[in-house]
Order: C-alpha cells, then sequence, then structure tokens
C-alpha cells in the first residue's frame, strides 16, 4: 500500500509541471500583450514607450521566452507568484486570504451533494420504472440543465423576496461558529451542489443496477436475507466505488461552479477572486489562481485514488 | 468481399454488370429503409430523447428563423418602456433600458446555438482525431498525447476556457475555441479506448495482412467503427458547451455586444434590478435551461441506444 501511495505522489510531479507549462503556454503564448492590457490600450503607437517599457519590465515580459519560462518555474516552486498587479499585494497572500472560504464551501457542497445524491440514486435503482425512479430522474436531468449562476440567483430572489431574508454578512471559520458558517455557505453550497448531486445520482442509479444483476445479490436474496440488507449491506457497497471515481469529473465542474456561485454571493474566496484578477487584467494573480485550481484536483484524484485502493484490494496488487 | 476492397488479392471482375446496378440499387434501399427503421425504432423506444431532439431542432429553427420570431428590435433602447411587467406588447416584459426581453432571448438563441454547437464540432473532432492517432499508433505518440489529456483534465473547463478568452479576447470565433479547448480530452479518452478495441479485430489484421495502408485501415475499418461512440460523446458534450458559454457571458467574458446573449442578460450588472423586475431573470434563464435539457435528453437517449454496452437493458 506504502508503495501504491509513493507511486501515486511521484506520478503527481509530471502531471503538476504540465499543468505549469499549459499555464505558461496559454499566458504568454496566446496573442494578446499583458502589459498592452494594463496601460487600457490595444495599440503600441499611442503608448508611453517608457511606460510600456516599464510595465513590460515589472510583469517579467522583457525577458525571452524560455527565460520567463524558468522564472515562473522557479516562482511556482518557492510558491512566489509575485505581486498582484490589482491589490498590489504578493498574490500568494491574497491566496491564503481567499483559499479557507472556497474550501469550506466546496468542502460543504460535496457533503451536501452525496447526502442528497446516494439515497436518491439507490431508490432510483431499487425501484425502477416506478414513480419514485421517474421523480428522481427529473431531479437528475434538471439538476444536469440548470446553470448554476441562474439557480444562484433564483435562490437570492426567492429568499430576499418570498422570505425577506439575507445570508448573514460575517462569516466565521466552522470550528468557531459552525451554525454561523452553516448559514452563510448552505445556499450557496446548494447552488454549486445541485449538479454535483445529479451526477453521483445518476451514477449510484446505474452502478446500483448494474449490481443488483450480479450472483452474490441472488446469493444474498436466496439465503433469505432481508431486501433492506441485500442492497444496503451487499449492494451498495459495491456499487459506491464507481460513485467514488466520477469524484474527479465534479470537482472540474465544483471549480466551475464555485467561480460562478462565488460572483453571485459575492463570497471572497478564489473563485471571486479569479473573476476579479480576469476584470483587473491582474496576470500574475490569473496565472496562479489557475494553478492552485489544477492543484487541488491533482491533490483530490490522489486522495480518491489512495482511498479507492483502500477500498478494493484488487487496485492495489494491481 | 468488400473487407478485401483495395487489398492486393486480385478477385476476376464478375461479368454480371446488371446484376450489379440491381444489387446496388437494392443496397441504397436497404440502407434507406434500415435508416428509417431505425429512425422510427428510436422514436418509439426512446420518446424522451426524441423530445431532446425536438427541443433542439426547435431551437435551431428559433435560432436562424429570430429576424421573423422577434416583434422588437431587440438592441433598441426604449427609455419610456423602460422595466415593464409582461403585457401584450411585451411578451416576457423590457429591461432596463426598455429593450424587449421576449426579441433578445429570441436572438439569444443565435449565440448560444452557434457557439454550443461549432464548439462542440471543434472540440470533440480534434478531440476525436488525437484519440484516433493516439489509439491506433501507440508508444510514443500515444504517451505523448495521453499524458497532454491528463494535464488538461487538472484544469477546470470554465476555468481553461476564462484564461484562453483573456488571453485571446472576447469575440465569437475566440469564445467558440476557448469552449472547444477543454472539450478535447474527454473525447480524445472515449475513441482511443473504441480504437484499442477495434484494433485488435480480425478484419482489421486481414486488412493489414493484403498490404492496406495505415491511412486506409483508419479510414475504412476504424472510422465506422467509432463513428457510434464518436456521437454518443459529442451529443453529450453539447449541453456541457451551451452551459460554458452561457458562464463565459454571465460573467462578462462571452461574445461581446451588441449581439444578446442569454447568459449575459443574466449579468451582474442586471442583477440589481432583478428584485424589482423579476422577469428580467426569469427568460434567459429558461432558455439555457431548456436548451441545455434537450442537449441533455437526446445525448442519454443516443447513448442507451448506440452504447452496446447498455443495449437491450
Amino acid at each position: 500500500m506504502v508503495t501504491y501511495i509513493l507511486r501515486r505522489i511521484l506520478l503527481m510531479v509530471p502531471t503538476l509541471l504540465g499543468a505549469v507549462t499549459l499555464i505558461f503556454l496559454v499566458m504568454r503564448l496566446l496573442p494578446g500583450d499583458a502589459a498592452l492590457y494594463i496601460l487600457g490600450s490595444d495599440e503600441a503607437s499611442q503608448l508611453n514607450k517608457e511606460a510600456l517599457a516599464q510595465v513590460r519590465q515589472e510583469l517579467g515580459l522583457d525577458h525571452s521566452l524560455p527565460v520567463q519560462y524558468v522564472q515562473w518555474l522557479w516562482g511556482v516552486v518557492r510558491l512566489d507568484f509575485g505581486t498582484s498587479y490589482w491589490t498590489k499585494q504578493p498574490v500568494i497572500e491574497e491566496l491564503a486570504q481567499r483559499y479557507p472560504m472556497t474550501a469550506n464551501l466546496a468542502v460543504l457542497s460535496l457533503l451536501l451533494s452525496t447526502v442528497i445524491a446516494v439515497p436518491i440514486g439507490v431508490l432510483s435503482a431499487v425501484k425502477q420504472d416506478t414513480f419514485a425512479d421517474y421523480a428522481a430522474r427529473i431531479f437528475v436531468i434538471t439538476g444536469l440543465s440548470l446553470p448554476n449562476f441562474w439557480l444562484a440567483i433564483l435562490i437570492i430572489l426567492g429568499l430576499v423576496h418570498y422570505f425577506r431574508w439575507l445570508p448573514p454578512l460575517d462569516y466565521a471559520p466552522f470550528w468557531v461558529d459552525p451554525w454561523l458558517n452553516v448559514k452563510q455557505l448552505v445556499f450557496p453550497a446548494a447552488a454549486t451542489g445541485y449538479r454535483l448531486s445529479a451526477i453521483s445520482a445518476r451514477m449510484t442509479r446505474s452502478s446500483v443496477l448494474e449490481v443488483l444483476r450480479d450472483d452474490y445479490v441472488r446469493t444474498a436474496r436466496a439465503k433469505g436475507l432481508h431486501e433492506r440488507a441485500v442492497v444496503l449491506k451487499h449492494a451498495l457497497r459495491n456499487a459506491l466505488l464507481p460513485v467514488i471515481t466520477i469524484t474527479s469529473v465534479e470537482l472540474l465542474i465544483l471549480f466551475g461552479g464555485l467561480v460562478v456561485v462565488e460572483t453571485v454571493f459575492t463570497i471572497p474566496g478564489i473563485g471571486r477572486f479569479l473573476v476579479d484578477a480576469i476584470i483587473h487584467r491582474d496576470y500574475p494573480s490569473i496565472q496562479a489562481l489557475v494553478f492552485v485550481f489544477s492543484v487541488f484536483v491533482v491533490v483530490v484524484n490522489l486522495l480518491v485514488d489512495i482511498i479507492y485502493a483502500l477500498l478494493d484490494p484488487r487496485i492495489r496488487y494491481a | 468481399m468488400p473487407e478485401l476492397e483495395g487489398g492486393a488479392l486480385r478477385i476476376p471482375a464478375v461479368p454480371v454488370t446488371t446484376v450489379e446496378v440491381t444489387d446496388a440499387a437494392a443496397a441504397r434501399a436497404r440502407v434507406v429503409s434500415a435508416a428509417w427503421h431505425s429512425l422510427t425504432s428510436f422514436l418509439r423506444r426512446k420518446p424522451l430523447g426524441a423530445i431532446g431532439a425536438v427541443v433542439l431542432l426547435i431551437f435551431v429553427a428559433v435560432a436562424v428563423l429570430a429576424p421573423v420570431l422577434a416583434t422588437h428590435d431587440p438592441d433598441l433602447n426604449n427609455h419610456r418602456a423602460r422595466i415593464k411587467s409582461p403585457s401584450a406588447q411585451h411578451w416576457f416584459g423590457t429591461d432596463n433600458f426598455g429593450r424587449d426581453i421576449y426579441s433578445r432571448v429570441v436572438y439569444g438563441a443565435r449565440i448560444s446555438m452557434s457557439v454550443g454547437i461549432l464548439a462542440t464540432l471543434l472540440g470533440t473532432l480534434v478531440g476525436a482525431l488525437a484519440g484516433l492517432c493516439s489509439g491506433f499508433f501507440g508508444g510514443r505518440v500515444d504517451q505523448t498525447v495521453q499524458r497532454i489529456a491528463d494535464v488538461m483534465f487538472t484544469i477546470p473547463p470554465l476555468v481553461l476556457a476564462m484564461a484562453i478568452v483573456t488571453m485571446l479576447g472576447p469575440s465569437m470565433v475566440n469564445v467558440t475555441i476557448a469552449i472547444a479547448i477543454p472539450r478535447m480530452p474527454n473525447t480524445n479518452r472515449v475513441i482511443r479506448s473504441a480504437v484499442l478495441g477495434v484494433k485488435e479485430s480480425l478484419f482489421v489484421e486481414a486488412s493489414r495482412a493484403v498490404g492496406s495502408t495505415s491511412w486506409h485501415i483508419m479510414w475504412r475499418h476504424l472510422l465506422p467503427n467509432i463513428t457510434a461512440p464518436y456521437i454518443v460523446v459529442a451529443t453529450a458534450s453539447l449541453g456541457g458547451a451551451i452551459l460554458v458559454e452561457a458562464s463565459l457571458s454571465f460573467l462578462g467574458l462571452g461574445v461581446p455586444p451588441p449581439v444578446p446573449s442569454w447568459g449575459r442578460m443574466l449579468s451582474l450588472e442586471g442583477m440589481r434590478y432583478f428584485e424589482t423586475a423579476p422577469w428580467m431573470a426569469f427568460a434567459p434563464g429558461v432558455f439555457i435551461s431548456a436548451a441545455v435539457f434537450g442537449a441533455n435528453l437526446f445525448g442519454d437517449a443516443l447513448r442507451d441506444v448506440l452504447d452496446p454496452k447498455l443495449r437491450g437493458q
């Protein structure tokens, strides 16, 4: 098991290096001159040459591409992403300030979606082609179709309009005031979590359906077990394995959702920061944020693989 | 005999040309009737999928016929008609500039449908080509392509699209490219595994044995066998592409004004009006959801019909 984990950790290195390179390529090779954007002009001729040269120098754009690449890599290794063009603070400090909020919201969304998705998926499979199944499938396909920013807008409108209630504006970490924390974040988490729960519920349904046809389920029934025991003890345990593996797909969607939902709910997390950074053409921050998102994905994928290997011995020894 | 077509084996030409002509006609008739049969059986077996297809077709028709269907100029500011609730004159009400929301959502279908469909085609075709080469050639090509896909899988599609639009600048072509690129790795994986499944088949081996070129094998033997998974992954991708377009527009990174787009109609500038004028938030959201809903229903049904693993369930 330890070798397996170590091997997986080593495999992270080339993937992260690739991500760092891809971000560099997107930010430096695509047409679009950061210095021109920052000075608010599309044409170099109108500008004060000195100002342009100065901005280029500050951004490190006056060096050749390979030098810029090495500088960017070296910065990433030292967690030095430069200074934000917009807030004038070191980017890493901005990130450190904002990421707990986003992590909090992400965890809450995942928890909320799983708590909703698994029962719905199981019910939908066990009662296949009944009213309950159809209701569950409508829940799923609606969740996959609603844009999460619209859902967020509808939630805010609904809360303000019909309940005259707004989420509390102050934020407390979960370990300080759990109730305030949940009250603050449960609605944004619902807006991002609905889509995730739809994905999980769909996966749970098809996975349970498949497992219910397996021989050991027939054996369990044949030996006279109660149907509930068959489903919960025998089928569900095996059916949830594939559901865990789609977490990586969910994460990609979750992070996209966080960007949008943090913007609607004006939550000062890293998703909102990305939108602000783009509006302010804050290139050092944009680069760093995209990198942070990909680190999150890679690390969670590693955790998922480890959990999977713990649950399923076949993976460990393969 | 068709399996050997173009191969090294020379089979003496059969001197029955008339029979060949009738054969060709019969074959064509068979293909047509088979297509008709699979269409009707799709409609019968997957009524929800058929509904999804109809919804998509309606949206395409709305996009094409927008000038006919719209009742007002979508960009005409009318300060006397600001923030009016739905009425006989303005079916979905008006926004904070007095623009007719119905006409705007009708025109908005153009951006959503064209960007959604083009981005899906671009992303899935490039991804499929990469997957085809990766699976067929194996070795270094495979390693390289798959490692690139791994890396692309670590960046959330919306975040990657946002970064690309920021660098390319907002325009219809750039937004389409930005939405297409994150769709590539997934198609690549699906097509690669389909190719790996077919590559070892006897008919590919036979074709190679008679001296066919790689190009011939890919074109004549692999392509027909990966069409079904390609269609499935492309339709499944369409709903997501429409959503990403809407999200980009919502964040102000979509196709720039004056072209109306559903996402931008819901953007934060309008949000302070939503509380007093909820209809402003209603129509665009319903249209986005309905289009994605149609794409999802259709994609699901196609997957059920075309995926051999699910067939017969």
